[in-house]
Order: C-alpha cells, then structure tokens, then sequence
C-alpha cells in the first residue's frame, strides 16, 4: 500500500523519513560489507524482476485476482539487506517514475514495505527455515504484507484521516487476504524455484548474533502497534494521535484549524517535536538493545 | 608470425560435470576472420568464453603472447573486444554513451578522455545521434552497433562477435556486415548464418561435442558436414494460385 | 506505453529542460514541503501554488492535458478518503486531501517530465544519496520494461494456451502462473549472470566508474532561489 503525497499529517512523514534514513542506512551496511559492487546488477535485475512480476495476475477464484508484493521472495532469495535495498530502490522508482506514493511519504513507505516488510519477510525463515522450511516462507511472507498494510493504516490514522471503524476492519481484512495470497504464492513459486536450481533459494543462514532477532521482534512490535491504531481495538487510541500532537483535529470533533493562516504555531512545534521524539525513541531503544546485546555476546 | 590466440589441449567440465571443451587446438593469426561452426551445445560459446578468462579450463590459452593468468586478465580483456549474442546483457548502463564508455574507464583512462573515446567508437558505428538515449528504446540493430563501439571503444586487436546476426533484419544484417568489413581487427565469429559466415570468413572451425573435429577454408568445412541448406528446392508456385482465404 | 511518453517528454528543450537535475530536485522539495504544510483552508496559497505549476508546464512546454491526466492516478485514493472525511462531518479537510494530493503529483510529474531519469539519479547522488542505492535504481530502471515485457510475452502465450475448459481449477491456474513467475525468475538470473560476464568482458574490476555530471550553473542557483523565495514567502503571508 503506497501512500501519496498529503495524507500523512507533517509530524508522522517527517518523523518516519527521519527513521528510514538511518534505517536505510544500517541496511546499506549490512548487505555492502564488500566493497565489490558486482553484484549490484543481480540485484537490480531480480528488482526488475519484482516490479514485472507486481503485475502479475494471481486468479484467486470468484473474479479477484491478488498480486504478489515479493518482499519475502526477495529476502529469501537474496537475503534480508540486500533485499531491503533492492526494495527501497523499487519503492523510490513507483513513486518519481509512476507516481505510485509520494515523495515526502517515501519515509514512510520505505519504513513499511522495505524495513519492517522485508525483515518480518525474511526473519521466520532465517530463524526456523532449517527446520519447516514451507511453514517459515508462509509465515514470513503473510506477516510481511499484514504487517505493512497495518503499519500504512496506523500511519494513516495517527495522521487524522478520517479512517471510520467499518473502513479500517475492511481494509485490515483485504490485507489479511492479500497476505494470505501472498503466502501462497511465495511458497508456490519457491518451491518450483528449488526444483530448478536449489542455488535460487540458498538454505536459510545462520542468524548472526541477535541483532536480527531484535530487530524482528521490533518489526513485529510496529506491526502489531500499526494494526492496534488502525483497528483501534482499545477505544481510546482514536485519541492517541491528539495526545501525542500527531494529528490535527480529527473529524470526530469539530474541526478547528490546528495553523493559524500561515505562521508556524510554537504548540504545534511542541507538540510535533513530542511526536518525532516518542518514534525516534523507539527505534533508538531497539537499536541500541541489539547493539548492547550483540556487544555482550561477543565480549 | 606469433599467433595472436593460441590455445593447447583446452578442457572445460562444468559443474554438473559434462565435459563442454575436450582438448580444443587452435590458432588465429593477424588479420584473419574465422566462422565457429556447429550445433548448439557443441562448445563454441564455452571456448570463446575461455579466451578472456570468463570461464577457466585445463589447458593453456595466449593472447598476444600473454598467458592468460590472473595477472594478465586486465591487459587481455583490452586486447579481445568481445560482441555478446543477448544486446540487452551487453548494454546495461543508463545511456548509449555511459555504456560505451564504460570499457576505457575500466582501461584507467580519465572520464574525458574515455568520453572523447566513446564518442569517436559511436561515430565509427554511424549512432552518434543516440548518444544521450537510454539502451531499452534502440532497436535490434542500433543496440547491436552500439555494443560493437563499445567494444571499439577499448582499441582491442581481436574482435569475438557471438551469433551478430541474431535478432537481425536483412538490412541490419548488411550493415554489421559492412561494418565488420572495415575493421582491421582479427575476427572470431560463432554463427549459423551460413550465408553471413561466407560473406566475411575464409576460415572456419567445426565444434562436435566439446571436440574441435575440423579447422580449414570456410567451403570445405561446409561441405563436409553439410552445414547449409541452400540444396533446399525453391518453393513452388504452382499451388499458389490455388490458395483460398 | 507510459514510459515511452516521459522518456520522449524528458528529452525535450525548454528553459525548464536546461535546468541542472538538483535545481528542480531541490525546487521540487520545497514546493512539496510547502504544500504538505499548508492547511486546507489556504485557499489563496493553494491557488497561487496550482498557478505555479501551471506556469511551469506551460514554460516546460509539456502536453497540459496529458500531464493532467497521468496526475490523475492519485484521485481514486484520495477521493475515497476525502468523501468520508467530508461525510464525516469535515469537508474542508477532504476537500484538502483531494487539491493538495493532485497538486503534488502534478509537480513531480513536472520535474520527471523535464529531467532524463539518468540525469535525475546523477542529481540526487550528487545531493547525497547513498551510491548503493543509486547505482541499484540504475539497474532497476534499466531492465524493469525489458522484464515487464517478457512477463506480458508470457502472458499472451499462457492466455493463449488456455483453451475452452473455463477455469474452474483455481490451484492449477495458481500453479501455472507460479511457475511462470519462477521462469521469469529464473531467466532474470541467468539475465544478471550474462549481464556479469558482459561486465568482466570489459575489463570489470569490482567498482563501477562514475562520469562527471554537468556543473551547477549560477541559472540554475537562481532558479531554485527564486522558485524556493516565492513559495515560502506565499505560505507565510
């Protein structure tokens, strides 16, 4: 789900570019530690490869047809930073070239697709891929496409977009379904992907260190976080975007307009800055966890 | 005269273990074109393959008197320009003129220099109009040319085209023809194209199973193993009157 | 094809063509950041904003009408959500959601009308993003319509093979396009393995070399300055 330009309030996209930078970042780390750029062409390609295959029909009976998203795929195939990578350059491309999401919104939409989608897409099968190898891809791929349907909802919502309950279980719902498919697919296709060559899906490599384990749970956290704000299953989170200063006022209040006419308000400033603290916080615990953890265990 | 290629007892196994180069012999001199003939599979893409380093087999291959070692691979890949079958694998940078600049910056020349040289390759083709398109939007031919400057481009003494005439119209196949005719450069030319072969070799060698079974004048080669069809009857016109549609 | 239209317009001449790539980059981000900053009852700013870039198409000399349309992509989203913002009590904010979204999409289409997609990857690296990334979105962008093209090629020769029997073994149609989908797959790799050999042909040695780009004119400063001063100053008032 690719969201455009203008629908996330400032604080949520400005807040999420802020997080994918580096997030992107630690990706570029991980998956460049040879300095051989060899192989960036195999993964352009194989990220040529996903955005013809996003076209794809998938018959799933009845007069819908699903599409594959690849995350999953790729991270399977290609392993979890290279595939993330490969991804945020698919996801850039839709939307300067296609207008498929926008350009402010690419924070977020990296974040939710490309890191949270890519590390949940990949996590279940480097963990329990060498034992359940089927059930690891499903699970990994159906959570990848649940995870960043939800995270775009809660995105959505948290920015005060009219999002009334009916809409939001619907859409929740399509994703499941989607994400369903998806397992279907990933596996279907992997598994005619071995037969040809077991070179195409290498066996799942052994985790190194808990980093990933941190960052997947925290994907999974997000996600989960994503879904609750979207389906708003405890009632007073419709008011969570208020107090954290993300969203204007919503719809279910009277509208009042959050800026004057044209100045900057100090309490928004206030307010938004407690925003892109609370998210960058999060993220900064997850990552010096695994930081600290991976030190500990070296030590 | 040293040989420019020269190749001893070459064998190649693949992983799989089928043996794809079986104690291939060959020379090619200054100046010479030769037509790599043979059924597909029978090992004449492996061994021009071998001849740069790309794949690496048992046996001992010279270019311009360099063996080829890990050390010479840089000064080899200057020295045989090769023109692959698939345009679209040989032509992967964004635009015409990035891609046939791409061989003389990997050459260590400067970017100005490596420009003013793939300017002058693209010129010599006749596509310096393209110079600023991206590669997707060429047709057939255009990217055939254009791969074949951007092997120019790093002055090579050798020249390995893979099947040219692949994806070629009859018009685009006269140009390559016309353009090759040109070039100073000893040529080494894998085709089925008889008629192509015929036109610009005097030379072929005939690929069996990994073996290299025959190495003489173009027609010879030919004959002996019936590599044409030009004993096919012309078709017949009596019954073309007679089509309904 | 789509592609082939932008390509064509990109490849253009106009004072907007001749602007370096990081100019309208740049001049692109300040207008976006404006607009998303600009509340929905703004009505004169987004009025002046909707001038601007009418202005900018007519000086790039792109085809109104067909910009209007493709910028049209983004209205089933926005439209769905701005009628239940509206139903919900708050028109004014749907009806922002459905101006400032067409207004954004608009303006890229602009600065991706007038810039070759090479020329704009050059501009951004040089603004500072990550090589890797680039060099990927080279790649990417290279052979995306090459692959897309063969996906459609098997397409047809599937549909086609179809035959009369309707369809109604919904696992054997998922079976067939995953495994169309593993051949595309599969040929995508042997793609990148010729792609590698092509490379090392060539005397290919682990990095890729970059050309310069074209230099930052003082017509180009200007322009961004300008664009950027008139933007923000119209936001503030």
């Amino acid at each position: 789900m690719h969201i455009p330009d203008n629908f996330l309030s400032t604080p949520v996209w400005a807040a999420l570019d802020a997080v994918a930078v580096p997030a992107v970042g630690l990706m570029i780390k991980r998956a460049g530690r040879d300095t051989d750029e060899s192989r960036i062409p195999l993964l352009g390609v194989m990220g040529a490869f996903v955005f013809a295959a996003q076209m794809i029909n998938f018959p799933v009976g009845v007069g819908t047809s699903g599409h594959l998203v690849g995350g999953a795929l790729l991270a399977c195939t290609l392993g979890i930073a290279p595939a993330s990578l490969v991804m945020t350059a698919i996801i850039a491309i839709q939307a300067i070239v296609f207008q498929d999401g926008g350009i402010l919104a690419l924070g977020a939409n990296v974040f939710n697709m490309a890191i949270v989608g890519v590390l949940l897409g990949g996590w279940p099968y480097r963990t329990w891929g060498a034992a359940s190898k089927k059930r690891a891809i499903f699970l990994g791929a159906f959570l990848s496409v649940m995870a960043s349907g939800s995270l775009a909802l809660g995105e959505l919502t948290l920015s005060g977009i009219a999002m009334p309950r009916p809409l939001a279980l619907t859409s929740l719902g399509l994703f499941a379904i989607s994400a369903l498919i998806e397992g279907a697919i990933t596996i279907s296709v992997v598994q005619v992907l071995e037969r040809m060559n077991p070179r195409f899906v290498p066996a799942p490599e052994r985790p190194r260190g808990p980093a990933l384990a941190t960052f997947g749970a925290a994907a999974l956290l997000l996600g989960l976080a994503g879904f609750l704000i979207a389906s708003r299953l405890p009632d007073g989170i419709q008011n969570l975007g208020l107090q954290l200063g993300l969203a204007s006022k919503t719809a279910f209040h009277s509208p009042l307009a959050d800026y004057s006419a044209g100045s900057f308000d100090s309490l928004w400033l206030r307010r938004a800055t407690a925003g892109l603290a609370g998210l960058l916080l999060i993220y900064s615990v997850c990552a010096a966890t695994a930081r600290v953890i991976g030190r500990r265990r070296s030590a | 005269m040293t040989p420019l290629i020269e190749v001893r007892d070459l064998s190649f196994e693949y992983e799989d273990g089928t043996r794809a180069l079986d104690g291939v012999n060959f020379r090619l001199q200054e100046g010479e074109t030769v037509a790599l003939l043979g059924a597909n599979g029978s090992g004449k893409t492996t061994f021009v393959l071998q001849l740069n380093g790309i794949l690496k087999g048992q046996g001992s291959v010279t270019v311009c008197g360099m063996p080829l070692i890990p050390e010479n691979l840089a000064a080899i890949r200057s020295r045989i320009g090769m023109v692959f079958q698939d345009s679209d694998e040989q032509l992967f940078m964004p635009t015409v003129l990035e891609d046939v600049a791409f061989g003389p910056m990997n050459q260590g020349l400067s970017a100005e220099q490596a420009l003013s040289r793939a300017k002058s390759a693209l010129a010599q083709v006749g596509l310096d109009r393209v110079a600023e398109r991206a590669p997707y939007h060429l047709s057939a031919g255009e990217k055939r040319q254009v791969a074949l400057a951007g092997v120019l481009a790093m002055q090579p003494e050798i020249l390995v085209l893979d099947e040219p005439t692949t994806f070629l119209d009859p018009p685009a196949q006269r140009n390559l023809y016309q353009l090759l005719r040109e070039l100073p450069q000893a040529k080494l030319i894998v085709t089925h194209n008889i008629r192509f072969a015929a036109a610009i070799a005097t030379r072929a060698v005939f690929f069996e199973r990994g073996k290299l079974v025959a190495d003489g004048p173009l027609q010879e080669i030919i004959d002996r193993f019936g590599w044409n069809y030009a004993d096919l009857p012309a078709a017949d016109l009596r019954y073309a009157a007679h089509r309904r549609f | 094809m789509h592609h082939v239209l932008m390509d064509q317009w990109s490849r253009g001449s106009s004072p907007l063509h001749a602007r370096d790539a990081r100019a309208k980059i740049l001049a692109l981000l300040v207008f976006l950041i404006v607009l998303a900053t600009t509340a929905p009852q703004a009505y004169s700013t987004l009025v002046i904003d909707a001038i601007v870039l009418a202005a900018a198409i007519l000086i790039a000399r792109l085809p109104l009408g067909n910009l209007l349309l493709r910028a049209a992509v983004v209205l089933p989203f926005s439209i769905l959500f701005g009628a239940i913002s509206w139903l919900m009590g708050d028109p004014v904010r749907g009806q922002g959601l459905v101006e400032k979204s067409y207004l954004s999409t608009v303006s890229v289409l602009i600065v991706v009308g007038t810039t070759p997609f090479a020329a704009l990857l050059q501009g951004m690296e040089s603004l500072g993003a990550p090589r890797l990334l680039i060099l990927l979105a080279q790649f990417v962008y290279r052979y995306l319509f090459v692959i897309s093209e063969q996906a459609q090629h098997m397409r047809i020769a599937a549909a086609s093979r179809q035959g009369a029997r309707n369809q109604r073994h919904r696992r054997s149609r998922l079976h067939a396009a995953s495994g169309a989908l593993a051949v595309l797959f599969a040929r995508s790799y042997q793609r990148a393995e010729g792609i590698h050999r092509a490379m090392l042909a060539r005397g290919f040695s682990g990095r890729f070399s970059t050309l310069e780009g074209r230099a930052f004119r003082l017509s180009d400063g200007l322009f961004t300055a300008a664009v950027a001063a008139f933007l923000i100053v119209v936001r503030v008032q």
